[in-house]
């Protein structure tokens, strides 16, 4: 099954975004729902909890750090990622959950984090691109990245890697029809996707213990 | 001086190797940082409030609510009363504010009165254009009326290819700091030696003043060359405000003002004598870049085969639509597709195989050698004699099988490039240029060339890139001139450094300079290997002052003192395999064969890389890429990328990709290679569909809706 189709199906909350909120006053989930002045006067449900539309606390877990922000509850997971916690490796490209440039881990699986309200992410395991490699060593399939030259811009790259961390983690041995639907979630427009399949080939070898071949190095 | 060449292909050590690009690591762990990852202490965050229009004129505008926010730290009015918009999303007004979504809630509370005027969005029906059409251009070549009466086998048809985008991943945008009397620009640009004199007569400031930062940019693909009026309006905010001011384009906006191509339509007519001999041409072509008119450029229609006997004329028609730039090799995947497609229609009139139809025609192309030995290679790859069938001989069942091919060129010589280089006496050895890596691997084939001449281990090298004016002056990354040029100003600032260099080592060694020679991370005498000095110890020889030099490119230099380092001009021959399903219209790539020439080979993993991504991009602009735009409202309506669709990595098949490097390239010198390979694809696709479902699918992109319509013979051009 397709990683990012996944991620869409996964959960009801990732379809919301701040213009909608403010456009038609959505309750996005059962219990939270984000304050805009259209909703103030809307019967809310009982037993929901609103938020803003003012900055408010809220606690979110990053590659296994807490962090603490105060935040308008209609900002996203990607600019809080990007504009408040500076960790800029997911990128925003196309803002609507299709590209997948934003790609993160959330409690092990991928999401796009442009579709996911900062709000949302609190008491889950949010992992990015920066979390992956440990100190120097690069994580496998950072590694076969590189190996095999799978990128160019590299604006898509780190989406890509975190896209192919969460499919490997779910196939180990993926076949290359698994990989062409499993990773049809991720655009990029300098074409990578040969190098990319490569890399993800080679990272399955290493993790059934066959480091793949080995490349001339010259570097 | 000395004299500049490459060293002999047995001897090289670095060259031509499959190296990993040296960026990889920063860009597989996020720490790459983009220009529209910047952030400045008390940034500022700009958004543009953009005409709904495709052409008005502005009554009033009423900014009042928007400055009286708080968090509103500054408004500025780009065209006001009076002014006549001519595409829709042109910019109007723009606000600075402390977060972007205060921005956003700002320019919605601008209030701006309009009136409609009429518009014209859409060019593919000629017959509509009236006014908009521009004084058409004409060309005649011997004599085509004579000719044509005189071939056995005439086709007539049209074809079309409409604007595309060019889809940068990272936006057009940029971050600036003006502080004073000077400013720093973080710009997502192609251009970075050309960036600051864009700013500086519109801002009145001396271009000397201003500085231009960039490590790495998302992606360009020829739209990333101008300062534009965003730049230009973030600039004045920053200066208003006293604060840095960030802006990067939102996704529509990126899609409509920010990069597209131009149309091509086409209605041709061919004409070949009984043995496939191509004798008579003529293509009345019209498309749009936008209001100026424009669309493709006849001087390319024919593409790359020229028959003796031609008449052409081009219309360009002005549309309210955002203005066209430089998309990866301008005008020739358009022109590819047009001549292809009306040439491989006629090869299938006289019931010839497509392959045998050219190679026949070869003597009307101007390297009709090399494709042949590139035609053969890839039929070879694809197997094209053992599939291929004619347009009524199909493949059994609903889904079709087919076949096609096409042939193409380009430039690509060095640019204008200069490199400082700098050995310090510690042995550290760092190159700089004002150029920019735009993911082809600039700053890898720099390295690599150093590494090259001086014998030293790619990673001892340091290569610094991305500012102006602190590094020399080097050329905007188009036309493939980048690796060009920086190859041939590295090489020969190595070897001049290596002309100051060798005397200061050769007293330690007993020997005369012209004795001697790097080689493993040494300085050695020639034939004797044991005399050496390491590199560091050679260094020390400079005493405390670092040697410096700089070598340089002229792109217009023919010298002979200049040496082959570099050269221009190439082929490359590309074939489609395609399976169609006749009942859903559906095209899907099986496999597609690139054989490609470039010169002397820098990497040849980057080199793939670069023909690798062409396809994929030429598969994409074959398969689904389209600006569609509404015409009763004058609006983009795919502005977004669920809707203006990339392929995937499903969509891509299996690719083939086969550099031609004989002695004979390598001896050329070096080649841009980043364009061509995107040239052919929509050509080589769209004769694929031809061939499989026996009728021509007429216009690009070859969606369900286009095939299914041309298998019911209806349609034609605006299906």
């Amino acid at each position: 099954m397709a990683t990012n189709q996944e991620s869409e199906a996964n959960s009801s909350l990732e379809v919301s975004r701040r213009g909608f909120l403010r456009g038609a006053g959505a309750v996005i989930s059962s219990s939270i729902v984000a304050g805009a002045e259209s909703l103030q006067s809307s019967p809310k449900p009982a037993g929901t909890q609103v938020f803003g539309p003012g900055k408010v606390s809220m606690a979110l877990k990053v590659n296994g750090i807490a962090r603490k922000l105060q935040l308008e509850p209609r900002i996203t997971l990607l600019d809080a990622l990007r504009s408040e916690l500076e960790l800029t490796g997911a990128k925003r490209v196309c803002d609507r959950g299709t590209c997948g440039a934003c790609t993160v881990i959330i409690d092990g699986k991928p999401a796009y984090a442009c579709s996911i309200l900062a709000i949302q992410g609190q008491e889950k395991d949010i992992r990015t691109v920066e979390g992956l490699a440990q100190g120097n060593q690069l994580h496998p399939i950072q590694q076969a990245f590189v190996d095999h030259d799978a990128q160019q811009c590299g604006y898509c790259t780190p989406g890509l890697v975190m896209a192919c961390k969460a499919f490997l983690d779910k196939h180990p041995n993926p076949t290359l029809d698994e990989i062409r639907v499993g990773l049809g979630g991720n655009l990029c427009r300098c074409g990578t996707y040969v190098g990319v399949t490569q890399a993800v080939l080679q990272s399955s070898k290493h993790q059934t213990g066959n480091l793949g071949r080995k490349r001339r190095s010259y570097a | 001086m000395p004299e500049y060449k490459w060293p002999e292909k047995n001897d090289r050590r670095v060259l031509g190797h499959r190296l990993n690009r040296l960026d990889g690591r920063a860009k597989v762990t996020g720490k790459a940082k983009y220009n529209s990852d910047v952030k400045l202490s008390g940034m500022l965050y700009a958004k543009f409030l953009r005409c709904p229009h495709a052409h008005a004129k502005v009554i009033s505008i009423d900014t009042s609510a928007a400055e009286k926010m708080s968090g509103v730290k500054a408004v500025r009015v780009i065209q006001g009363p009076g002014k006549e918009i001519q595409w829709a999303l042109d910019d109007i007004a723009v606000v600075a504010a402390v977060d972007e979504a205060i921005a956003e809630d700002a320019i919605r509370q601008i209030v701006v009165q309009y009136e409609k005027l009429p518009h014209l969005v859409n060019e593919d029906d000629l017959s509509k254009a009236g006014e908009h059409m521009k004084p058409p251009s004409d060309q005649v070549k011997g004599d085509p009326d004579q000719a044509f009466k005189e071939a056995d086998i005439v086709i007539e048809g049209e074809y079309g290819i409409p604007v595309i985008t060019h889809c940068c991943l990272e936006p057009h945008g940029q971050v600036i700091d003006w502080k004073d009397d000077s400013m720093t620009v973080y710009q997502s640009t192609q251009n970075v030696s050309g960036m600051a004199n864009q700013y500086a007569q519109p801002l009145e400031m001396p271009a000397a003043n201003i500085s231009i930062i960039q490590d790495h940019v998302g992606g360009g693909y020829g739209s990333k060359f101008g300062a534009d009026s965003w730049g230009l309006e973030t600039a004045r905010l920053a200066k208003d405000t006293g604060r840095p001011v960030r802006n990067f384009l939102e996704r529509d906006v990126e899609l409509f003002v920010a990069g597209t191509r131009p149309s091509g339509f086409a209605k041709i007519k061919a004409g070949a004598k009984q043995d496939g001999t191509l004798v008579a041409w003529q293509a009345e072509s019209w498309g749009t870049s936008g209001l100026g008119g424009g669309g493709i450029s006849m001087q390319v229609l024919p593409y790359v085969i020229n028959p003796p006997n031609v008449r052409k004329k081009h219309t360009g028609i002005a549309t309210n639509t955002g203005p066209a730039r430089a998309w990866r090799a301008p005008n020739h995947p358009q022109t590819c597709w047009l001549t292809f497609a009306a040439l491989d229609d006629l090869a299938a009139k006289l019931n010839m195989n497509p392959f045998d139809f050219y190679v026949k025609n070869l003597k009307l192309t101007e390297r009709s050698e090399l494709y042949l030995k590139e035609l053969k290679k890839a039929a070879e790859l694809m197997g094209w004699r053992e599939k291929w069938h004619s347009r009524n001989q199909q493949t059994a069942g609903p889904v079709k099988q087919g076949l096609g091919l096409a042939f193409h060129t380009w430039g690509g010589r060095g640019h204008d490039s200069t490199v400082r280089l700098v050995i310090d006496p510690d042995g550290s050895v760092s190159l700089s240029a004002g150029t920019q890596d735009i993911g082809t691997g600039t700053t890898t084939v720099i390295a690599m060339v150093a590494a090259e001449t001086f014998g030293l281990p790619v990673n001892a090298i340091k290569v610094n890139v991305g500012r102006s004016p602190d590094y020399p002056r080097s050329g905007p990354s188009g036309g493939s001139t980048t690796v060009g040029g920086v190859c041939a100003a590295t090489r020969r600032a190595c070897q001049l450094a290596l002309e100051e260099f060798y005397p200061k080592v050769a007293p330690a060694l007993g020997a005369e300079p012209s004795q001697l020679e790097t080689a493993g991370g040494r300085i050695q005498v020639k034939g004797n290997p044991f005399k050496n000095l390491s590199w560091n110890k050679a260094a020390a020889r400079l005493g405390v002052t670092p040697l410096e030099v700089t070598g340089k490119n002229i792109s217009a230099s023919r010298r002979a003192s200049d040496g082959k380092l570099i050269d221009s001009g190439v082929g490359g021959v590309q074939m489609a395999e395609v399976l169609v399903d006749t009942e859903t219209g559906v095209v899907k790539m099986k496999k597609f064969v690139a054989v490609q020439d470039c010169g002397l080979i820098v990497n040849e993993k980057l080199a793939e890389s670069q023909v690798y991504g062409a396809l994929i991009m030429g598969i994409s602009s074959a398969l689904t890429e389209e600006r569609v735009m509404d015409e009763r409202t004058g609006t983009l309506l795919n502005g977004e990328m669920e809707f203006y669709k990339l392929a995937g990595l499903g969509d891509i098949g299996q690719l083939v990709v086969h550099m031609w490097k004989d002695l004979e390239q390598d001896r050329r010198g070096v080649i841009g290679l980043g364009e061509p390979p995107v040239i052919s694809p929509v050509a080589a696709i769209g004769n694929a569909v031809a061939n499989a479902i026996g009728v021509r699918v007429p216009r690009a992109p070859f969606i369900p809706r286009r095939v299914l319509a041309a298998l019911q013979n209806k349609g034609g051009l605006f299906a």
